[in-house]
């Protein structure tokens, strides 16, 4: 860790940390809670060699990383709720070719247009099915600047390893609030890079045809070989198939590649997990709020605990059902009806211990709400 | 535990949230403190109301919102309306006598001060008026050296301004011990 300490919002934050990651190119279009990303990289990005664009809009902005990825190019975009909406068809588009890419997602109220200027956790599903089909997608979240460092660079690295594009889900308190970051120095944190077919030039190519580990090799489009891409089901050339099996393997590698490795994509804080009654399960913004009840709590000598959350998807079921078997009970707390709720409930043993404390009125979730809820559960009275 | 809740309310375009910025960076980077500043905004670039929440502590600062603060400032007569009763029993209430009538009885050190007219009479320049109120307010209560604050200031005002901006600062500091 370099002695370098910063005072930022977390917008910038995550623009400092895909800095950091090798970004060559983003292509966006503002949009309120994330506007500072776009802003902050359009003035950051061309100084260091890369590429900034303002696109007429967010369909167009998710199209054109996904193609300049294509091109070898670590590649961005930002965007808040009604912005993600539209990007959902193209990142269909980069799940199917195994396109690498990072989508942010500062989240704001919802849905259409909702609340702009306030934070909101409505998002999670959409991250997870936002596109058709059956697929799967890497979601991350953080709750304080060091970790939102740490998971946008985390993003970069998960895309180039599974070749997919990766999500990463802030909200607006985080996005606004400025608190301190301690900036790693380059060496810090290994850094993932594109992994090039040792494929030689006149030798036939094959995008689509996984190495034994699994990953798949890329060749710059445009470069030394020719090879299709597509949004249909394809051949391990990229050519559109209809193939009862080729359609099979592919949709099981799609799948496959991330579900099956959910220890390795796994991210999680614990906070005083080992012998808690009661386990708050929280991620992002509201994990400080939680976190903010567990530490005074604890104070008193009641036996409360974290699990902060985050990796979202693939969801860590095993980890959730695991480290909370020993609670009585588990209280989620999310800024939405109960999204990641659900999950919780389907990944342990008695969903029926199982409650929420949520906020979805635009405004953010305090200790006090969630004190009020535990108080219900345990009988106290609000 | 030492730990300070401020809120900074007024009117879009008075320098509030940047003031709210400067201080809490000169507390985080100069002042070896944990800051955290969040501030919450209508879709309004100018005229709407402002507030900005600042917790200086020593420890970790997990829930990064006021809901109590131990200092209020106020710098609209809306935002003394809206935010006067919340404030902390025993804590400080700063408003400025050219934009707030304090007309309410609440449990905290009422302090009103005539920041905005001596901005303009010794300097004339309104865009300075936060720094003016960020020096009264450090000179009221020491949460930072006024060193801090021109070292955050020497890092964002472009050159030409430092001095207007290091004017202001001493003059909100002299608002300050006057009323001593």
């Amino acid at each position: 860790m370099s002695n370098k300490t910063l005072f930022l919002q977390g917008n910038a934050v995550c623009v400092e940390a895909a800095l950091y990651a090798g970004l060559d190119f983003f292509a966006g279009y503002p949009i309120t809670p994330s506007t500072e990303i776009a802003e902050l990289l359009s003035l950051k990005l061309p100084r260091k060699g890369g590429k900034f664009i303002q696109m007429e809009d967010e369909i167009a902005s998710m199209c054109a990383i996904i193609g300049a990825s294509l091109t070898g190019l670590k590649s961005m975009t930002a965007t808040s709720g009604p912005g993600f909406s539209l990007k959902q068809e193209a990142i269909g588009y980069a799940v199917m070719t195994e396109i690498p890419c990072v989508i942010v997602n500062v989240q704001r109220g919802g849905p259409s247009t909702g609340l702009p200027t306030s934070p909101s956790q409505g998002d999670v599903m959409q991250a997870r099915w936002g596109t058709h089909g059956d697929h799967s997608i890497i979601t991350l979240t953080a709750s304080n600047h060091q970790d939102v460092f740490a998971m946008t660079v985390e993003a970069f690295n998960l895309a180039e390893t599974y070749r997919t594009p990766v999500i990463l889900l802030f909200d607006e308190v985080i996005g606004h609030m400025r608190e301190k970051l301690q900036m790693p120095d380059p060496e810090d944190i290994p850094l993932v890079e594109r992994l090039w077919t040792s494929v030689k030039e006149g030798t036939d190519f094959h995008p689509y045809l996984p190495r034994e580990d699994g990953r798949l090799p890329m060749s710059d489009f445009g470069g030394i070989h020719r090879y299709n891409v597509t949004g249909l089901i394809h051949d391990m050339w990229g050519f559109p198939s209809n193939k009862p099996d080729v359609a099979h393997g592919l949709m099981h590698h799609l799948v496959d590649k991330i579900e099956n490795r959910v220890h390795e994509i796994t991210r999680y804080k614990e906070f005083f997990l080992d012998d808690a009654e009661c386990i708050l399960i929280s991620y992002g913004s509201a994990a400080r709020s939680a976190l903010h009840v567990v530490e005074s709590r604890r104070a008193r000598g009641e036996a409360l605990g974290l699990l902060e959350l985050q990796t979202l998807w693939p969801f860590p079921a095993e980890v959730v059902r695991k480290r909370c078997a020993h609670a009585k009970y588990l209280l989620v707390v999310e800024l939405n009806m109960g999204q990641i709720l659900q999950e919780v409930k389907k990944a342990v043993m008695d969903p029926e211990k199982v409650f929420l404390s949520n906020k979805i009125d635009g405004t953010f979730i305090t200790p006090t709400d969630i004190r009020n809820v535990l108080r219900l559960i345990q009988g106290k009275g609000v | 535990m030492a730990r300070t809740r401020i809120i900074f309310s007024g009117s879009g375009g008075q320098g509030v949230i940047t003031a709210s910025i400067i201080l809490a960076e000169a507390a985080a980077l100069h002042e070896g403190q944990n800051a955290v500043q969040a501030q919450s905004y209508g879709p309004e670039a100018r005229g709407g109301a402002t507030r900005a929440d600042v917790i200086l502590s020593d420890e970790e600062i997990r829930f990064p919102k006021v809901t109590q603060p131990n200092i209020l400032i106020c710098l609209t007569q809306e935002a003394y309306n809206k935010f006067s009763w919340i404030i902390r029993p025993g804590g400080l209430l700063l408003t400025d006598s050219h934009f707030v009538i304090q007309e309410r009885k609440v449990d905290a050190r009422q302090v009103e001060m005539g920041m905005y007219k001596a901005v303009m009479q010794e300097i004339g320049r309104p865009i300075v008026f936060n720094i003016c109120m960020l020096g009264t307010l450090i000179g009221l209560t020491r949460l930072v050296r006024p060193e801090s604050i021109m070292e955050v200031l020497e890092e964002r005002v472009p050159g030409d301004f430092l001095d207007m901006n290091r004017q202001a600062l001493e003059l909100g500091l002299s608002v300050a011990s006057s009323s001593a």
